[in-house]
């Protein structure tokens, strides 16, 4: 693949304006799939989650599965939308094996849910409407594995392996309108975009919202306009960005190529790209069908779903906060700055402080070691496992602290014996007799011993050179393992010089 | 008067995968014309006061609940298959379609 030539990004911006639209697609984590009792699992031995109706075998119907439509009620509202009185499926033809059927079914012009409308917060702190055109039920696609060739991809594959576990899994796929005055944060709000609609789909409860897993994906459209034209250019629909990275790449590199392009006299081709974690670039899919050519039509073997205007009164009502308020809410409740609210949210921790807050620690102490000693851990950790340290947890710890169990250092060291599976902070404190020493009298012992060793530092502090007691602060540290607050050490040491 | 162009016919044999010879699309051009003649017949009395409607049965919202329920066994799937590799169904490579 000869790599695009691209324009400089800030140049870009200069000589157009970027339009952009998202097209995502959100598995629901129902038990079933859309339309057959086949269960809906990530992960099974391939094709043992099928029915007759997820192979599209003669004689096999398709049944509309109620919890799937409730999830799509509740997603509509979450993002604003109206539901539909009156919603139909249709037939999506092609022929392609990812479907035995030779269709999708899915949703033409009835959708379950239109005209919504969702805030996305920028990293920098800017607020962007992003307007829904439409959400609507359909029906994944099997998975095909091509074999043969060299890259593994489809260029060059002698066949194709299909597994039809993820046939028929429902899907809702939200439509954006055109998304225009993005500007430069293109990339930054196609990212942001993506994880306030996985923010949603999560606080809902309705989807395991996985990029990695593909059950949330994103298409990105992106057009550039010259500056002072009012005409919209071609677009291209990147596919398969399967990360929130990934979706921001895609957008800046789709934006740089066009440009490029057409700086260059070129003209865009209106077409699917694929996107390429590998490379970090885009290359040429299938031209764009018309919508003509998937001649679609109503299903003949579904009813329309008319929902009851009190199942969506139910629904409405029991919709979580939405993600947007809530952050509003926890930042004016725990009085972090601006900078402290966007660290944690950058790094996704928002829950964790909630519920260590919950577990009784302050905002400022959960902050701190969620952000600090525990990302390190996290960080070191090898793999992807991550580590396992709950929010209960963390408010022991810092209750050992404030109660004077622990010295930060101490807390430092029982935090990674957590993480290795240990037990509870209490627990390690006891095991490993890990408590600060707070019986003076030992103290006291273990700083007349430091200062018969060392004379000449006691005839320091003694001419008023305090600074020389760290010699000995250090001295009785060592003594008592760490375990002792050295603060308290230092009072001491002072006190006992003078004394002497 | 028909509306069906031999091109147009031409584009939907190529969508539905069926390979057609010119006489064969001669045919189907005037075929295809005269049901959509008829067709347009019955539009001619339909009234805006007459919603659209894809079912000839009144009936809405027939759902099933979320239970899982008997799947095919991989093998009997797979036994109606020209090719497989055991776990899955085996098909010639096709290029540029996915959707």
């Amino acid at each position: 693949m000869a790599k695009a030539k691209l324009m400089d990004y800030d140049k870009a911006l200069e000589l157009f304006e970027p339009v952009l639209g998202f097209e995502v697609h959100v598995e629901l984590s129902t038990k079933t799939k859309m339309f057959s009792a086949a269960p809906n699992n990530f992960g099974s031995e391939p094709n043992t989650n099928i029915t007759p109706t997820c192979l599209g075998l003669p004689g096999s119907l398709p049944v509309v599965n109620e919890e799937a439509v409730r999830y799509s009620i509740s997603l509509g509202l979450a993002l604003g939308c109206e539901i539909a009185e009156s919603s139909s499926f249709a037939r999506k033809n092609y022929f392609y094996p990812d479907l035995a059927k030779n269709y999708q079914i899915s949703q033409f012009d009835e959708p379950i849910a239109i005209n919504g409308n969702v805030e996305v917060e920028l990293p920098n702190g800017r607020i962007v409407q992003v307007d829904i055109e439409r959400a609507h039920m359909e029906e994944d696609a099997g998975k095909l594995t091509h074999v043969g060739g060299s890259t593994g991809r489809i260029q060059g594959a002698e066949y194709s392996l299909v597994d039809y576990n993820r046939a028929g899994v429902p899907l809702v796929e939200i439509v954006t309108r055109m998304i225009e005055g993005a500007e430069h944060d293109a990339p930054e709000l196609a990212k942001a975009y993506v994880a306030t609609i996985r923010d949603i789909v999560i606080a809902l409860g309705i989807s395991d919202a996985k990029m990695e897993r593909g059950n949330l994906r994103c298409d990105a459209n992106v057009s550039l306009r010259p500056r002072g034209s009012d005409k919209l250019g071609t677009r291209t629909e990147t596919k398969n960005v399967n990360s929130l990275r990934s979706v921001e790449r895609a957008v800046r590199y789709e934006i740089q190529r066009q440009a490029q392009i057409l700086a260059d006299g070129g003209t865009i081709i209106q077409e699917t790209r694929h996107w390429h974690e590998d490379t970090g670039a885009t290359s040429a899919g299938r031209p764009k069908s018309d919508a003509d050519d998937y001649r679609y039509f109503p299903e003949p073997d579904l009813l329309p779903v008319v929902p009851d205007p009190a199942l969506i009164e139910e629904l409405r009502a029991a919709l979580p906060e939405k993600p947007a308020d809530r952050r509003r809410r926890l930042k004016a409740d725990w009085g972090f700055t601006d900078l402290e609210f966007q660290d944690v949210v950058n790094s996704g921790l928002l829950s964790e402080i909630t519920e260590t807050v919950a577990a009784g620690a302050t905002p400022q102490a959960a902050r701190k070691w969620w952000t600090g000693e525990i990302a390190r851990l996290a960080n070191a950790a090898e793999g992807d496992e991550g580590i396992d340290i709950s929010p209960a947890q963390v408010a022991e710890l810092q209750q050992l602290v404030d109660e004077g169990t622990l010295t930060d250092r101490l807390a430092r060291q029982v935090l990674e014996a957590v993480a290795a599976g240990e037990g509870s902070p209490r627990e390690i404190v006891e095991a490993q007799g890990l408590a600060v020493v707070s019986d003076d009298g030992a103290l006291i012992a273990a700083i007349d011993e430091a200062l018969s060793a060392q004379p000449d530092v006691l005839e320091k502090i003694k001419d008023g050179k305090v600074q020389a007691a760290g010699a000995v602060i250090g001295a009785v540290m060592k003594a008592m393992q760490g375990k002792a607050d050295a603060a308290r050490v230092r009072e001491l040491v002072l006190e006992r010089a003078a004394a002497l | 008067m028909s509306d069906i162009s031999a091109e147009q016919v031409r584009h939907l044999a190529n969508l539905a995968r069926i390979d057609l010879s010119d006489a064969e699309i001669a045919t189907m051009t005037t075929e295809l014309g005269q049901i959509m003649e008829a067709v347009a017949s019955v539009q001619a009395v339909a009234t805006p006061d007459v919603p659209a409607t894809s079912h000839p049965i009144p009936l809405k919202n027939v759902y099933r609940a979320d239970v899982v329920a008997d799947v095919i066994p991989t093998d009997k799937a797979l036994a109606s298959a020209p090719e497989h590799d055991g776990s899955r169904f085996k098909v010639s490579a096709i290029l540029g379609e996915e959707q």
